[in-house]
């Protein structure tokens, strides 16, 4: 074989191999670069205070608790809202809607996958905040429950794409299976698919509160930017802060390398972690759950 | 008789169960129209020649949105410049290339981690790695960067998908006949794997084009009435732009809100029709 | 057999997959020039792994053991200096499905052909012509490939092989999904094919293996049964279990 073939072949493949790589490489750089910023914050501001609940960077109080909180009960309302419409709709276009049905719906829950964050947020603020405060009586509309129906709305998305995938997974003959000893669709789904699904709408879940807990633009635009420790149920009706908007909220009036600057990317730290723990796990589950189906398949 | 009864009572719980189903599906659903409709309404009257091609005036309060939108449209094309090889590459060396072990399986959770970062600890990285430690300024560059690495996981998870659906046999006959592996990847694996490539390169990066988070702190620029001159520059984009005027800006006329609301959804959502025209094109055409 | 005569020399092939399915125990063989030499026996007995061994598309799968020698004349097949592009152009293969590139007709042909880096246009009328399918195909030869029949495609298959003037031919069950009349074209375009190549067969039942051998070789589990001239191997079996399988015993 002529030699300029082998090398551009060897070319090629080195390319190819190191595009393969470049997740890990960029995972790697993401967490060192925070890191970097981030870890002064633990020489520069006394633990005391990181963890006190009073938010006020301008009088040096960094306490992280109340945004914490904030992006806490913001992501606990949204799942509440995802989780049962996702898997809802994701067992509607699995199991149960005509072919025609499901190709117009799962095109448009994909829209709404693109829908800009801004967009929604912009909307929340002049619709949907408006429209809560005067029915339900609030004395704002940007309060974290306006934040956890948007972020619910948007991490919907998620939620269904991965469970139908799990969903419609789930062998054939399970479903005739259950049918055939007299079983209704309805029961066979209950009894028999979904846990079957287990696994994959677990994932579907992780992934839809990991996407709750980083959206950043909407939930900043809709929930009051109020940094308060949220305390019992009523915090839900209030203003909130979350740990995204803070960050996007404050990153661009710091000034760079001021202790400020490196708190903010200490929560960028933080966020990146939990996602990081949110994400490990899922994709365990997933793992785990495909090497099982390959040992029963084989 | 109870025998029958009880059969009875289980079909109305199932009528009553998929009905409460579908209404749920139509729940989600119905929001997303109303969405689009809602902006599209409100924002058709802003809508002329020249709030599309005219620069802002007025502290933004009159004028038009060119700026924004020529910087939303170099940014999109930035971020297709680096993640489209790097994600296309990717895709082929876990479909083609990766043996099955640990690595790659370390490789796989990467993608996943990449894809559950928040938007805005992307903008952070951004702004640690390109604007400040390589010293590329709140820029083009800075922000396609950041979007590109953002776009990647979109990228390979649906190339990778793509390409594994090319049946096997093609690879095997292509070998045979003396084929390398490259070139049996290149003239048989990729052409046929095109439309499912396209469609996630266009999905990718219409999601980056929506993006504000991770621009905020590595293009943005608040207000800049003139056009980028080079990657370095700081530009205008659409949806920080609609950020701004929604949020900083007092005395915003609303008509201006809803028109640059409404150009940023054309914008995002023509890309996600194409994407959807391609990808129903392919599965009907496809001879395997 | 006539030693000078030989094209392919297998000494002592042991091979075994990393997943443990089918293996070769110590298979030696001499494979003749100018004949068709066909390997049969029940289904995972080693054949196809054979086969695979003979143009290196073992390299594409997870071998965790192969030992022993084969050459193609003089040149060492196994060994990992030897340049497998050339020796895949000079050992060409027919898949037991045919596979058809998703391309046209006369792309299908070429496309060996412009890989190799070879402008011949006459090689596309005359593959076709020695495969039996260019009055079928000469008219539509911008066609996508699909559209050809079952039969048609499988010839085309052959024409893709014959295109690139390979020196042997291995086929893998080639008619296993083909109906009679178009099994009956290929085992046809067989006979006159084996005055020019070298052609190693493995046929997808006793009859066709009966009817077409040249040279005849049983496999049973990764062994090599009993090796002989086709006209004898089947009249008269000096091995009881090749005995049982040509009579239909088993398998």
């Amino acid at each position: 074989m002529d030699r300029d073939l082998n090398l551009g072949e060897m070319i090629i493949t080195r390319l190819i191999n190191i595009a393969g790589y470049s997740a890990i490489i960029f995972v790697g750089m993401i967490f060192y670069f925070l890191l970097r910023e981030g870890l002064p914050t633990l020489n520069e501001v006394n633990f005391g205070n990181l963890v006190s609940n009073r938010w006020y960077p301008i009088e040096a109080y960094f306490g992280i608790l109340p945004l914490l909180g904030g992006s806490l009960v913001i992501t606990i309302g949204a799942t509440l809202i995802a989780v049962p419409f996702g898997i809802g709709t994701a067992v509607y276009l699995a199991e149960i809607a005509p072919r025609w049905v499901r190709e117009i719906l799962k095109p448009l829950v994909e829209v709404l996958a693109g829908l800009p964050s801004v967009v929604l947020g912009f909307l929340g603020m002049l619709v949907l905040a408006p429209f809560l405060r005067k029915y339900l009586q609030l004395p704002t509309g940007l309060t974290a429950f306006t934040g956890s129906l948007l972020l619910g709305g948007m991490a919907i998305p998620t939620v269904v794409s991965v469970a139908e995938d799990a969903i419609d997974a789930v062998p054939k003959s399970y479903r005739d299976a259950s049918l055939a000893i007299g079983a209704t669709k309805w029961q066979t789904i209950w009894r028999v698919t979904l846990p079957a699904a287990k696994s994959g709408v677990t994932t579907a879940i992780m992934l839809g509160v990991g996407r709750a807990i980083g959206e950043t633009m909407t939930v900043m635009m809709v929930s009051g930017n109020a940094p308060v420790l949220p305390g019992g149920i009523r915090a839900l009706f209030k203003p909130a802060r979350t740990m995204t908007a803070t960050i996007a909220a404050e990153m661009g009036e710091v000034a760079t390398g001021s202790v400020h600057y490196h708190v903010l990317f200490f929560i960028g730290m933080v966020l990146f972690l939990i996602s990081l723990l949110i994400n490990i796990t899922a994709s365990f589950v997933v793992f785990r759950q495909r090497q099982r189906q390959e040992r029963i398949l084989s | 008789m109870t025998d029958q009864k009880g059969t009875r009572v289980r079909y109305l719980k199932q009528r009553l169960g998929f009905r409460l189903l579908s209404s749920m599906a139509i729940l989600t659903i119905l929001p997303i129209i109303a969405v689009v409709i809602y902006i599209v309404i409100q924002g058709a009257p802003a809508i002329s020649r020249e709030f599309i091609t005219g620069f802002p005036e007025d502290g933004m309060r009159a004028g038009g949105i060119w700026p924004a939108i020529v910087g939303t449209f170099y940014l999109t094309l930035g971020t297709a410049i680096f993640s489209v090889p790097l994600g296309i590459g990717a895709a082929i060396y876990l479909s083609e290339y990766a043996p099955q072990n640990r690595f790659t399986q370390m490789i796989r959770i990467s993608i996943i981690n990449l894809a559950g970062i928040p938007s805005v600890v992307y903008g952070l990285f951004g702004l640690g790695l390109f604007v400040l430690f390589l010293n590329f300024g709140t820029s083009i560059l800075a922000g396609s960067l950041t979007l590109a690495i953002m776009t990647l996981p979109v990228i390979i998870s649906t190339a990778e998908e793509a390409l594994r659906a090319v049946p096997q046999a093609f690879r095997t006959v292509s070998i045979s006949v003396g084929a390398t592996k490259w070139q049996t990847i290149r003239r048989i694996v990729l052409p046929e794997a095109l439309p499912g490539i396209l469609t996630g390169v266009i999905l990718g990066l219409e999601r980056a084009a929506g993006e504000t988070a991770p621009i905020l702190f590595t293009v943005a620029a608040f207000f800049l009435p003139r056009l980028p001159n080079s990657p370095l520059d700081a530009t205008m984009a659409l949806p920080y732009h609609l950020f701004v005027i929604s949020t900083q800006v007092p005395g915003m006329p609303i008509k201006i809100q809803y028109g640059t609301a409404l150009v940023l959804l054309t914008f995002v959502l023509s890309m996600n029709i194409i994407a959807t025209v391609i990808r129903s094109r392919a599965r009907a055409s496809r001879q395997w | 057999m006539n030693k000078n005569n030989q094209k392919i020399t297998i000494q002592n092939l042991i091979l075994h997959y990393s997943d443990g399915t089918e293996s070769l125990q110590d298979i030696s063989l001499d494979i003749p020039a100018h004949a068709i030499t066909v390997i049969f026996g029940p289904a995972g007995g080693g054949k196809s792994s054979l086969l695979r061994v003979l143009n290196r598309l073992n390299d594409l799968v997870d071998v965790v053991k192969l030992e022993g020698e084969v050459y193609l004349d003089d040149l060492d097949v196994l060994s990992p200096k030897t340049d497998v592009i050339a020796l895949r152009r000079r050992v060409g293969m027919v898949f037991a499905r045919p596979v058809v590139l998703p391309m046209s007709i006369q792309e299908n042909i070429t496309y060996g052909l412009e890989i190799a880096g070879i402008k011949d246009d006459q090689r596309l009328e005359d593959s076709l012509e020695k495969a039996a399918l260019w009055e079928e195909v000469k008219d539509r030869l911008d066609d996508p490939a699909v559209t050809l029949s079952g039969g048609q495609q499988q010839r085309l298959c052959l024409a893709r092989v014959l295109a690139l003037e390979p020196e042997v031919i291995l086929l893998d069950e080639p008619t296993s999904g083909l109906d009679p009349i178009s099994t009956g074209k290929v085992e046809e375009s067989l006979q006159a094919l084996k005055e020019d190549y070298t052609i190693v067969l493995v046929p997808h039942s006793v009859q066709q293996a009966a009817r077409t051998a040249d040279y005849a070789a049983f496999f049973l589990q990764g062994k090599l049964i009993e090796y002989a001239p086709g006209n004898l191997l089947f009249t008269n079996p000096q091995d009881q279990r090749t005995q049982d399988y040509v009579e239909g015993r088993f398998g």
